[in-house]
């Protein structure tokens, strides 16, 4: 890196990382502040449907900051317990993803080049085909009359069908099948540059594989753990395709109320408020993440 | 595999002598249809510091690795002050590797490298503190136990490594390459180092390299290996100078090779018939070989005279062209090309030489050889 940096004189390293700069500021940064702009508007009904934050009339600006959406959020018991809710489903998913996927990982790096490049091509395949189509073919495993039910019941297995469709068992079961390859290949990407001589050396000083593993491989991967569960965490949180399809009534999740907010009620700025309250409480775990990134960075120097 | 000899190996736990303390017996490995090490016997002495000395690919680090328990043996068996190694896991053996680049764990400080391997055993706190202590003391790195390996130079990290390695106290250390991570300009006086430190702590050693000068400068004795099989064992002055094989010869410093027939036998000399010299070429060791043998005949270039003037006593003498002279500081390297076309190469010190007697590019000279000066060597 610091090789890099001496090479690059500074308009160059302007002129490359302004491209990015300017892709994310318009994609990303105005975007939302336009949805901040709505969070504190009031609801009216016409094209938009919100009214402007700042009118000139008559030689007076006014200015109108409504907190209408976020006073609702605090009061509505309801709207706490989804974040809470839509909190801790993440949450579960993400130690899911790493308990099924790190195993995963970990065999794919440790494989043999050949079996590896397959067994990659297999972990991305699902991509190759839309989400939706994906998440109906759960339905189709997972309803009561389904392929899952029907399997176990011709075995013998079972009585009567397993209630999973329309539960939250059938949202983790989604939520986990979805992300799973975001939390795999970043974590492979850190295992497979792992030095086997590291583990060498520790079972050389003593160490019995298991305790060779806590001690060497786990924590010189746990960056690759951190990216991993980022990736499945942060987007799950704001999930609505899966647990509207797979989930219950009741499987309250942040996704769900957006929608609702946005195309039933057609209450923009609640919808709005909603989404900006969401986007703070994942600050917390990205800021987490880039401090680690960080202090990474510092120690190799 | 390993049990396919079946002549009860794990029943003889005698205690070793001090000329077997480690036995390395009929061991072979194979990699898929590659033999990687044929069949190997070697005994290395209790506080020996032994080299095992090839190119890549000759089996060396194969063996080093069967040696660490990180590969199984697909036949032999490996001994260590009477105790069979040959099925014990890498983390129960009383040996200890130092790797080629170290592999130390960049995650922890100098400190916690060196007090891993303790910390497995289980040791008291307060021992493992003046261990790794001692150990840093050791190798002269107590004043940076709080760095991580990275913000360490190369040289640095080798004493690190070095104290992770002994710090355990093994029967048996294991140097990887020892200098090949290190500058071309710090190895020797890391290798003298190294030694001291190896020779202090009272520890037998075995270490791999391809690099004949280290070789000779650290270790006791040598082991020459080639295709997966050990060519010659000896101290660096018996492999130097009474090479067993050609490739032996070829691989320890450099030689010239003569094909030749022995023509004529005497008690003290053999006469032999080289087509590529004018007159016979006489030979004062060798005794053994029958008259008719074809026999290769290694003469080393620090041991060839080149002048410009006929050389009074010497057995053998020919004469040549210079065509190539490089200048190396204490000494000069001469190429010859002899009347019959071969090139031979000739190194003279460089202070020996006035400079009116010093041969020159293109001069014709004489190039001459003492009759003791020639190994015979069976191919």
């Amino acid at each position: 890196m610091a090789r890099l940096h001496s090479r690059l004189s500074a308009r160059q390293r302007v002129l490359a990382i302004l491209p990015p700069y300017v892709w994310l500021v318009l994609i990303s940064l105005v975007p939302f502040l336009l949805v901040v702009k709505i969070s504190f508007s009031e609801m009216e009904f016409g094209i938009p449907p919100y009214t402007p934050l700042a009118e000139f009339e008559e030689g007076v600006l006014r200015l109108t900051l409504s907190l209408r959406g976020y006073m609702m959020l605090l009061s509505d018991s309801l709207y706490v317990a989804t974040y809470l809710n839509s909190l801790k489903m993440a949450a579960i998913t993400t130690v899911c993803c790493i308990l099924i996927g790190y195993p995963l990982a970990y065999c794919i790096a440790r494989s043999n080049p050949r079996t590896r490049n397959f067994l990659l091509f297999a972990v991305v395949l699902p991509f190759w085909t839309s989400l939706l189509l994906r998440v109906y073919a759960w339905m189709g495993i997972l309803r009561n009359d389904g392929l899952l039910n029907n399997v176990l019941m011709a075995l013998g297995i079972i009585d009567s069908p397993l209630e999973i469709y329309r539960t939250d068992l059938a949202v983790y079961i989604g939520l986990v099948y979805a992300y799973l390859p975001f939390f795999i290949l970043p974590l492979y990407a850190h295992l497979v540059k792992l030095d086997e001589r590291l583990l060498e050396a520790a079972y050389d000083l003593g160490a019995r594989p298991w305790r060779a593993f806590l001690s060497v491989t786990l924590p010189l991967s746990r960056n690759g753990v951190i990216a991993g569960a980022m990736l499945v965490f942060i987007p799950t949180v704001g999930e609505y395709v899966i647990p509207e399809l797979l989930g219950g009534a009741n499987t309250l999740m942040i996704g769900r109320i957006m929608w609702t907010e946005f195309f039933n009620n057609t209450d923009w700025p609640m919808a709005a408020a909603v989404t900006c309250v969401m986007v703070l409480l994942l600050l917390v775990p990205l800021a987490l993440f880039q401090y680690s990134g960080v202090r990474e960075l510092e120690e190799r120097r | 595999m390993s049990e396919t000899l079946g002549n009860g190996h794990r029943s003889s736990a005698q205690s070793a002598g001090p000329d077997d303390f480690v036995q390395i017996i009929d061991v072979a490995k194979r990699f898929g249809d590659v033999m990687a090490v044929r069949q190997v016997n070697l005994n290395v002495r209790r506080n020996e510091l032994f080299a095992l000395l090839g190119s890549s690919g000759c089996g060396k680090s194969t063996l080093l690795r069967m040696l660490a328990g990180f590969e199984t043996v697909t036949s032999g068996r490996i001994v260590l002050d009477g105790e069979d190694l040959t099925d014990v896991p890498p983390y129960r053996r009383p040996v200890n590797m130092m790797f080629q680049s170290y592999a130390l764990f960049p995650h922890m400080t100098v400190e916690a490298n060196v007090a891993f391997g303790l910390k497995q055993e289980g040791t008291p706190r307060n021992e493992i503190r003046d261990r790794v202590h001692a150990a840093l003391e050791q190798v002269q790195m107590t004043q940076f136990a709080r760095r991580k390996p990275g913000q360490l130079s190369g040289g640095q990290q080798q004493r690190v490594a070095l104290a992770r390695s002994l710090v355990k106290r093994p029967k048996l250390l294991l140097l990887d390459e020892p200098m090949s991570a290190l500058d071309k300009q710090i190895r020797q006086r890391t290798q003298i180092e190294l030694v001291r430190i190896i020779e202090e702590v009272g520890v037998t050693c075995i270490m791999v390299t391809h690099d004949q000068e280290e070789a000779m400068t650290m270790a006791d004795r040598i082991a020459v290996m080639s295709d997966g099989l050990i060519q010659q064992c000896g101290t660096p002055q018996e492999v130097y100078e009474h090479p067993a094989t050609r490739f032996v010869a070829g691989f320890i410093g450099s030689t010239n090779f003569f094909q030749g027939r022995i023509v004529d036998e005497a008690p003290d000399r053999v006469m032999l018939d080289v087509a590529e010299l004018p007159h016979a070429m006489v030979v004062s060791h060798g005794v053994g070989e029958s008259l008719g043998m074809e026999v290769t005949a290694s003469v080393r270039p620090e041991k060839i005279v080149v002048t410009l003037n006929k050389p009074a006593r010497l057995d053998n003498w020919t004469r040549g062209e210079v065509v190539h002279v490089a200048y190396l500081g204490s000494h000069l390297v001469y190429q010859v090309r002899l009347e019959s076309g071969k090139v031979v190469e000739a190194s003279m010190p460089s202070y020996s030489l006035l400079d009116e007697h010093k041969a020159e590019l293109h001069d014709e000279v004489y190039v001459g050889w003492s009759a003791d000066a020639v190994t015979l060597l069976r191919e």
